[in-house]
């Protein structure tokens, strides 16, 4: 069990007017999703005013009173840790840039994007199942405008433009504070290289423009151009350092994962996120195997696979000696058949180890599970639909309806990845009504229970709601804003929230 | 680069020609014929202007 959760920004157009601002498109989608959702919550901005903070304490029982706010009582582990903040006066509020939502998600504009930001969640399937919930919300969303406003918006789960632009998928994992930092980085690095082979979308178009031509198996691949920073726009790494855990900081990290591609298929998000979890966990444990994997040039070796489509490259490794990305890929999952804790784990593997079956035997044999292999075959497909004596391969790759296929494979609804799974080429590991529950509740076992459960309960009472915080508004003596702090992910329960929750 | 065939199998200058993994045979190839064909049709007409007006600003 891992705390994980995905946040996907989604391209957006006005395809009536496909100049209009994507900054304004995207905020009116916010609205619309407000208005849709019903039941929503601004975010909380407070950590951003540090004054605010100091002032704040902890406070020992429910019924704080004014005298408590000079007073430093000691933390009271039955009432949680609350603390209370002064309520602003008038502020500049960019609540309609955002909305928190019942499912525990936050939905807002980041850059000149919507962004759903999924739910913390402790194991890959779940992780699915609200990944894809942020698909339904963002296409509500989109259902909504078009009700409101005389326009319509089309969103697409994809990261590039093929004119520079990238955009990102990110996933973030929970990992024990004691791991150092720089083990971190250096084993992690050669899974996040290799995993392309599994949890690539494909891509029309070679390099950040798509200047040359051709098809490669990740979105992302060219616009990974260091091993470790900070960057996530510019001189983006494999692994990135922001260390912002949103938890407590003495236990754990956050890693910011910004290499991925945002994924249609079930089985890649699966895998992206089983496979990431278990090699972390092997990480953690110091599995000295690892090392054996470490890459010679990793930044070369994101694109080098990247155009491997035919999965026989070698990569060099600091040994010396050199693998193709099935054979790290293999390595690993032997190595991580050691941190299989639970059903959940063990069903990661099995998946893991029979995609690799099946890419290293028949790369189409996986074409229900691997996106980039689904969207190789069908723009194959498609190329040899146009063969001809002068054109003997069909269409060529810079033929602009091989382009145009690319990013219509990603529009959400009528997508053509969502045409090939209503056409039942595309296995699915959620059903629609897992999806559906998805979309209106929290997952019960993280803190994103207490989150949604609040502002699905009672909205009226939530001030602002962030990754660790409620920040109640309530009539009480003491006249403050209350904020609750929830530090710990995995804790589902609070005597607080649950009191409210429960009515 | 690789160049790629119909079934986007790359040839490789340095490698033997792979053993080409032929577009298995699917249950639904008929509804994926029915798709291409109506994507033809749609594209035969507006590809460019399409993929020209898809702009986006980076993001993250």
């Amino acid at each position: 069990m891992r705390v994980v959760g995905i946040e996907t920004e989604y391209g957006i157009v006005d395809p009536d007017e496909p100049r209009a601002n994507p900054i304004l498109l995207s905020s009116r989608l916010v609205a619309a999703c407000r208005g849709w959702a019903g039941r929503t919550a601004r975010w909380d901005y407070g950590g951003e005013d540090p004054l605010q903070d100091q002032r704040g304490f902890r406070r020992s029982r429910l019924g704080a009173t004014p005298d408590l706010l000079t007073d430093a009582p000691e933390f009271d582990e039955a009432a949680g840790h609350v603390t209370l903040r002064r309520r602003r006066g008038s502020w500049e509020d960019p609540a309609h840039l955002n909305a928190v939502l019942p499912n525990g998600a936050r939905f807002y504009v980041d850059h000149a994007h919507p962004e759903y930001s999924g739910p913390e969640v402790t194991n890959a399937l779940d992780a699915v199942i609200w990944d894809r919930a942020g698909d339904a919300i963002a296409l509500a969303a989109a259902a909504r405008y078009a009700a409101d406003e005389d326009s319509r918006v089309e969103l697409y789960k994809n990261n590039v433009d093929g004119k520079g632009a990238s955009y990102g998928t990110h996933e973030n994992f929970l990992v024990d504070r004691a791991t150092p930092f720089d083990d971190l980085a250096r084993r992690l690095t050669s899974h996040l290289v290799t995993r392309q082979v599994f949890a690539g979308a494909g891509r029309v178009g070679l390099g950040q423009f798509g200047e040359a031509p051709g098809f490669q198996m990740s979105q992302r691949a060219d616009y990974i151009e260091a091993e470790v920073g900070l960057e996530t726009t510019l001189r983006r790494p494999i692994v990135n350092t922001r260390d912002e855990p949103h938890a407590t900081r003495d236990r754990y990290r956050r890693l910011h994962v910004i290499l991925g591609d945002a994924n249609l298929f079930d089985v890649a998000t699966y895998l992206k996120i089983g496979t990431t979890s278990l090699v972390l966990t092997a990480i953690e444990a110091e599995d000295e195997r690892l090392d054996t994997l470490e890459l010679a040039a990793p930044v070369e070796a994101v694109q080098a696979v990247s155009r491997d489509l035919g999965l026989r490259a070698r990569l060099p490794l600091v040994s010396g000696e050199d693998a193709t990305a099935l054979q790290i890929q293999r390595a690993l999952l032997e190595i991580c058949r050691t941190y299989a804790r639970d059903a959940g784990d063990a069903a990661v593997i099995a998946r893991w180890e029979a995609v690799l079956e099946r890419l290293s035997t028949d790369v189409f044999s996986a074409a229900r599970e691997v996106e980039w292999v689904a969207k190789l075959q069908l723009m194959g497909r498609m190329r040899a639909r146009h063969a001809s004596t002068t054109l003997p391969d069909g269409l060529p790759w810079d033929d602009a309806r091989l382009a145009a296929m690319d990013v219509q494979w990603s529009r959400l609804g009528d997508g053509l990845a969502q045409r090939l799974a209503v056409a039942g080429a595309v296995e699915r590991l959620a059903s629609d009504a897992e999806v559906a529950r998805a979309v209106s509740g929290a997952p019960q076992d993280t803190r994103a229970r207490l989150r949604g459960g609040i502002v699905a309960a009672r909205p009226e009472l939530v001030d602002a709601a962030g990754w660790s915080t409620v920040v109640l508004d309530r009539e009480t003596d003491h006249g403050h804003l209350e904020v609750v702090h929830l530090d710990e992910p995995l804790a589902a329960a609070h005597p607080l929230l649950d009191a409210l929750i429960d009515g | 680069m690789a160049q790629l065939n119909a079934q986007g199998q790359p040839y490789e200058d340095d490698a033997p020609e792979p053993d080409a993994p032929v577009a298995a045979a699917q249950a639904s190839t008929d509804a994926i014929d029915d798709l291409l064909a109506e994507i033809d049709g749609s594209l035969q007409v507006n590809a460019e202007q399409f993929v020209r007006s898809f702009v986006q600003k980076g993001g993250e």
